[in-house]
C-alpha cells in the first residue's frame, strides 16, 4: 500500500465500495433502499451525474437488477447493492444474466436472519443462497470482503472478473464491513488493473455466443453494429432458442466451464501458518478477522494453529483446501449462520476429519472472547 | 488481550446529536495521519437519530484483525445512559471522562482513573455552543493517550469541522487540554 | 404472410417460420410494428427491441434488430436500464397483457410514471396464450379461461387509464383488425418523445376465442370489429357492455422526458462539482 500517487481516507465500507465500483469504470447504478447497503446508492446518487453516469432508484429489486442488465447489454459497466430480502428478489434476473453472459455486479450486504430478519444486524447467512439461490446450474462467483479496503479492492476485482468472463459477480461483505470506518488506500487512476470486457471486431456467422478457447462467449454490445439477440431461453452459439438435446446440454455444460477453466484466476484466499497446522480456523469475511487473532495467540501457546480465508467464495477454493488438510486433524469453522461454510468445508476436507462449527446468529459479530473460549472447548 | 502496545481503544458514547460519531472519526482520522491504522465503527440506524449512540475506534501499530472493541483503553460518556452501560468495561489504568451535565450519579467501583467534568455546562458558558462538549472531551483525551498527540487531532479537528467553527473548535479543544492539566 | 421488401428488411428470415398458431393475430401485429419501422426509416442498427415471456414476446426474436428477450414481466425495467445507459438507441417494448399487467404491472406503472421515453407495445388476447389459456388480469369479467373454466370473477384493469393516470404521455388503442390505424398509431407511438403506449387486442383463437365461443379467428376479428369504437375527444360518449375505445386516447407533450431531464442533472450536478473545486 505504498502507493506514490494514490490517497489514502478513512472510508465506510459502503462508500469504498461505491468509490471502488467507479474507480472499476461502473457508469451505472439502478437500486432500491435497503439497508444496511443504502450507503452505497447514495453515494453513487451524489457521484456519477458527476461523471457522467446514470443513478435510478428503481420500483423495486427486480426492476433493479432488470435495470443494470440492460445497462450492461448496452455496453455499460454496472452495478446494485442490496440486503438479504432485496437479493431473493433477484435471484430471477441474476440468472438472466448469467445465461446473456451479461456482466454486472451485484452487492448483498448481510444482515441477520431469514425474511425481513434483523435490518441492523449482521450475519453471513446469504452464503449458500449466493451459490444457489437462482435455479438450476449455473456459474457463480462471489467474493466475501473483510477490511473497507477489501471493499475498495473486491469491488475492483468484482468488475474486472464479470467483465473477463461475463458472469454476474456478487459482493457477499456482512452488515459490519459495510458499516466499518478503515484506512482505504484509493489507487492512482492506471495503478489498479482494471479490464474491459472483449468487444470483438467481426464474427463469424451471426455465432454471437460461441465460446472462445478459455470457455468465454462475446456476444456484442446492442446498438454496435451487429444486432444480435439475447434470450434467456436455452440457446446455441447463435443466441436463439434450441431445443435439440445436443445443444441444450452444450448451453449448460458451456456456461459452467466457466468456473472450472478459470479455476486458478478465481482462486483467492488469505491463509497464516498453514502449513504445519494441526488445527485450522476456517473462515471468511469479518469473522476471519478474529480468526486470524485466535490463530496468532494458539500459536504463542505452542498450539500448531493456522487460518484460512477465502475471499472469493465462490468457487470455493477446494484445491487449496485439500492440499493444507492434509495435516491438520482439527477444522474449526467460525460464521455467522448455521453452518453453511462448514458443509463446505466437511465437504472438501472429508468424512473422517474432524469439522466444527462456531456460529452465532443474534445478529452481532463473533466476539473474540466467545471465539476462545469455544476454540478451547473444541480443542480441550 | 495479550499485546497491549499494538492496540489501543477507544470508545465514545453518548446520545444521538452529541457530535459522538464525529469525535470517532476525528480520532481515527487522526489515527491515520499518524500512520497508525485504524477501525471505527458507530451504532446506526434509530439509534443515530436521538437515543444512545456509540463509536468505537481502534489504533494500532499493526494490521487490527478483530474490529471491536473489547476492552476499552479510554471510555468517554456524555450521559447518564452510556456512562452506565460502558464506565465500568475500561480497562484497570484506563481513562474514563464522565460528562457532569447529564451524569449525575458516577458509577462506583471503576478501576480505570475517572475523571468528571460538567463538558456540555463549560461548552454553553464558554463557548455559546453546547454541541462542542465532544471537542473539548478530545481535548481532554489529547492529553490522556499515548499515541495521538494534540496537534494530529487538532489538525484532524479542522479538517472536519466547517472552516468558520474553525476558532470556536480550537477554543474548545485547548479547554478541553487545560482540563487534562486540572485533573 | 406477404412479403414485402419491407417485411424482408425488418424480419430474420433465418429464424422463421414464428412459432405462433394457425389464426393467430401476433403475425398482424408484427407487420404493422415492421410497417411502422420502414415508413419511419428506423435504423436497425440503432434499434432495441425488448420483450418479456409469452407468445407475443417471441417477437423480439423475429426482428432483426438489436433484441433482448427477457424474463416475464422485466422487459420494461431492462429496457429502462438500456434506454438510460444509451438515450441515442431507439427502444421498443413488446410485451404480452399478463407480461406487462400482472407479473410486470409495477413496472408498467412505475416507467410511466418516469415518462421514460420508450415505445411500449402491450399485445392484449385477453389470456395467457403461452401457456394455454389461463385468466389473466384482461380477461373481463364473466369470460372463461382454463383457470376460471365458471367464469373469471375479477375484473380487467381499465388499462388505458391507468397508464394515464400512472403517468404516461401518449397513449392508444387498436386491434388487429383496424390494421392501416394500428399502423399510424404505431407510427406515433414510435414519434413520441416520452413514454407512449399502444395496446394491441389480438386475437388468440387457440384459447381465448375457443374457452369464449368464437372457434376462429375470423370470428375474433368479427368481434373485435363489433366493439371498437372509434375515439374522438370531442364526442366523448357512454360504451356499451363489452365495447371499447379505439384510436389515440392521450396525448400531452408538456412533460418533460426522462432522458432528458437526466443529462440535464448530470449538467448541474457537474458545474457544482467544478464550483465547488
Ligand atoms: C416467473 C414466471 N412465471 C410464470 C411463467 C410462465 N409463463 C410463461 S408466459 C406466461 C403468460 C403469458 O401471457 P401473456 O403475457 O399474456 O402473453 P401471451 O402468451 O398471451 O402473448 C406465463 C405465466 C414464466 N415464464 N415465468
Ligand atoms: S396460443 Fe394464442 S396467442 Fe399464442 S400463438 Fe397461439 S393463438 Fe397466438
Ligand atoms: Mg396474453
Amino acid at each position: 500500500m505504498s502507493g506514490t500517487k494514490g490517497r489514502t481516507l478513512l472510508l465506510q465500507g459502503n462508500e469504498a465500495c461505491a468509490m471502488g465500483a467507479i474507480y472499476a469504470g461502473c457508469r451505472f447504478f439502478g437500486g432500491y433502499p435497503i439497508t444496511p447497503s443504502t450507503e452505497i446508492a447514495e453515494h453513487f446518487a451524489r457521484k456519477l451525474p458527476t461523471v457522467g453516469g446514470v443513478f435510478i432508484q428503481m420500483e423495486d429489486e427486480i426492476a433493479s437488477i432488470s435495470s443494470i442488465i440492460g445497462s450492461s447489454l448496452a455496453g455499460v459497466k454496472a452495478m446494485t447493492a442490496t440486503s438479504g430480502p432485496g437479493f431473493s428478489l433477484m435471484q430471477e434476473n441474476l440468472g438472466l444474466a448469467t445465461v446473456l453472459e451479461t456482466p454486472i455486479v451485484i452487492v448483498n450486504i448481510m444482515r441477520s436472519g431469514a425474511s425481513t430478519g434483523h435490518p441492523t444486524g449482521t450475519g453471513q447467512g446469504d452464503l449458500m443462497q449466493s451459490r444457489w439461490g437462482t435455479h438450476s446450474d449455473h456459474p457463480v462467483v462471489a467474493l466475501a470482503p473483510a477490511t473497507a479496503q477489501e471493499m475498495f479492492d473486491l469491488t475492483v476485482k468484482a468488475f474486472n472478473i464479470a467483465e473477463k468472463l461475463r458472469v454476474p459477480v456478487i459482493l457477499l461483505p456482512e452488515a459490519v464491513v459495510g458499516h466499518i470506518r478503515e484506512a482505504v488506500y484509493i489507487p492512482a487512476e492506471g495503478e489498479m488493473e482494471v479490464i474491459d470486457r472483449e468487444r470483438p471486431g467481426s464474427y463469424e456467422n451471426f455465432l454471437f455466443f460461441k465460446r472462445d478457447t478459455n470457455g468465454v462467449a462475446h456476444p456484442p454490445d446492442l446498438g454496435a453494429g451487429f444486432r444480435p439477440h439475447y434470450t434467456g431461453l436455452t440457446h446455441d452459439e447463435s443466441g436463439f432458442f434450441t431445443a435439440v438435446p445436443d445443444r441444450v446440454n452444450a448451453f449448460t455444460v458451456g456456461l459452467n466451464s466457466k468456473m472450472e477453466l478459470h479455476r486458478e484466476y478465481l482462486t483467492d484466499y488469505c491463509e497464516e501458518t498453514v502449513e504445519d497446522a494441526d488445527v485450522l480456523l476456517i473462515s471468511f469475511g469479518v469473522t476471519a478477522r478474529a480468526c486470524a487473532h485466535v490463530t496468532r495467540d494458539l500459536r504463542k501457546r505452542g498450539v500448531k494453529a493456522g487460518c484460512f480465508r477465502p475471499r472469493i467464495v465462490w468457487p470455493f477454493p477446494e484445491e487449496r483446501l485439500n492440499r493444507i488438510a492434509q495435516h491438520a486433524h482439527t477444522f474449526i469453522v467460525p460464521e455467522l449462520n448455521l453452518g453453511q461454510m462448514r458443509l463446505v468445508v466437511q465437504r472438501v476436507v472429508g468424512p473422517e476429519k474432524r469439522v466444527v462449527g462456531i456460529n452465532r446468529v443474534d445478529g452481532a459479530m463473533l466476539t473474540l472472547e466467545r471465539m476462545q473460549k469455544e476454540v478451547e472447548e473444541v480443542l480441550a | 488481550m495479550s499485546d497491549r502496545s499494538e492496540r489501543y481503544e477507544v470508545l465514545l458514547s453518548g446520545s444521538g446529536g452529541q457530535g459522538i460519531i464525529l469525535a470517532g472519526v476525528i480520532v481515527a482520522e487522526a489515527g491515520i495521519a499518524h500512520d497508525l491504522k485504524v477501525v471505527q465503527t458507530a451504532s446506526y440506524g434509530p439509534e443515530s437519530r436521538g437515543g444512545a449512540s456509540h463509536s468505537e475506534v481502534i489504533l494500532s501499530g499493526t494490521d487490527i484483525d478483530y474490529p471491536a472493541v473489547t476492552k476499552p483503553d479510554f471510555v468517554i460518556a456524555l450521559t447518564q445512559e452510556a456512562a452506565d452501560k460502558f464506565a465500568h468495561l475500561a480497562r484497570p489504568r484506563g481513562n474514563v471522562l464522565l460528562d457532569t451535565t447529564w451524569v449525575e450519579k458516577l458509577p462506583q467501583n471503576i478501576q480505570a482513573n475517572m475523571a468528571s467534568f460538567p463538558l456540555t455546562e463549560e461548552a454553553s458558558n464558554r463557548f455559546g455552543k453546547p454541541l462542542v462538549a465532544n471537542i473539548i472531551a478530545l481535548g481532554y483525551f489529547a492529553e490522556h493517550n499515548p499515541l495521538l498527540g494534540a496537534d494530529e487531532l487538532l489538525q484532524a479537528i479542522i479538517r472536519r469541522v466547517p472552516s468558520h467553527y474553525r476558532e470556536l473548535n480550537e477554543h474548545a479543544f485547548a479547554y478541553g487540554r487545560e482540563l487534562a492539566d486540572q485533573a | 404472410m406477404p412479403t414485402e421488401p419491407f417485411v424482408k428488411k425488418y424480419l430474420r428470415q433465418r429464424v422463421l417460420p414464428t412459432i405462433w398458431c394457425g389464426g393467430c393475430g401476433l403475425g398482424t401485429v408484427m407487420r404493422v410494428i415492421v410497417e411502422a419501422l420502414d415508413d419511419l426509416k428506423i435504423d436497425q442498427n440503432n434499434l432495441v427491441v425488448v420483450s418479456g415471456i409469452g407468445c407475443s414476446s417471441r417477437m423480439a426474436g423475429y426482428l432483426d434488430a438489436n433484441t433482448v428477450h427477457t424474463t416475464h414481466g422485466r422487459a420494461l425495467p431492462v429496457a429502462t436500464g438500456i434506454k438510460l445507459a444509451h438515450p441515442e438507441l431507439e427502444v421498443v417494448v413488446i410485451m404480452g397483457d399478463g407480461d406487462g399487467t400482472a407479473i410486470g404491472g409495477n413496472h408498467l406503472i412505475h416507467a410511466s410514471r418516469r415518462n421514460i421515453n420508450l415505445n411500449v407495445f402491450l399485445l392484449n388476447n385477453g389470456n395467457y396464450g403461452m401457456t394455454s389459456g389461463q385468466v389473466s388480469p384482461m380477461t373481463p369479467h364473466e369470460w372463461h379461461a382454463s383457470t376460471c373454466p365458471f367464469g373469471n370473477l375479477e375484473h380487467a384493469f381499465h388499462l388505458c387509464d391507468m397508464v394515464k393516470s400512472a403517468g404516461a404521455t401518449y397513449i392508444a388503442r387498436t386491434t388487429t383488425f383496424h390494421y392501416m390505424q394500428a399502423v399510424r398509431l404505431a407510427k406515433e407511438v414510435l414519434e413520441h418523445k416520452g413514454f407512449a403506449f399502444l395496446e394491441i387486442y389480438f386475437q388468440c383463437p387457440t384459447y381465448f376465442g375457443r374457452f369464449n365461443e368464437m372457434t376462429d379467428a375470423p370470428a375474433m376479428l368479427q368481434w373485435l370489429k363489433k366493439n371498437a369504437v372509434r375515439y374522438d375527444p370531442e364526442k366523448p360518449r357512454e360504451l356499451e357492455k363489452g365495447q371499447f375505445y379505439v384510436g389515440k386516447l392521450w396525448e400531452d407533450n408538456t412533460k418533460d422526458e426522462y432522458t432528458d431531464l437526466y443529462c440535464k442533472l448530470c449538467g448541474r450536478a457537474q458545474e457544482m462539482m467544478q464550483v465547488a473545486d
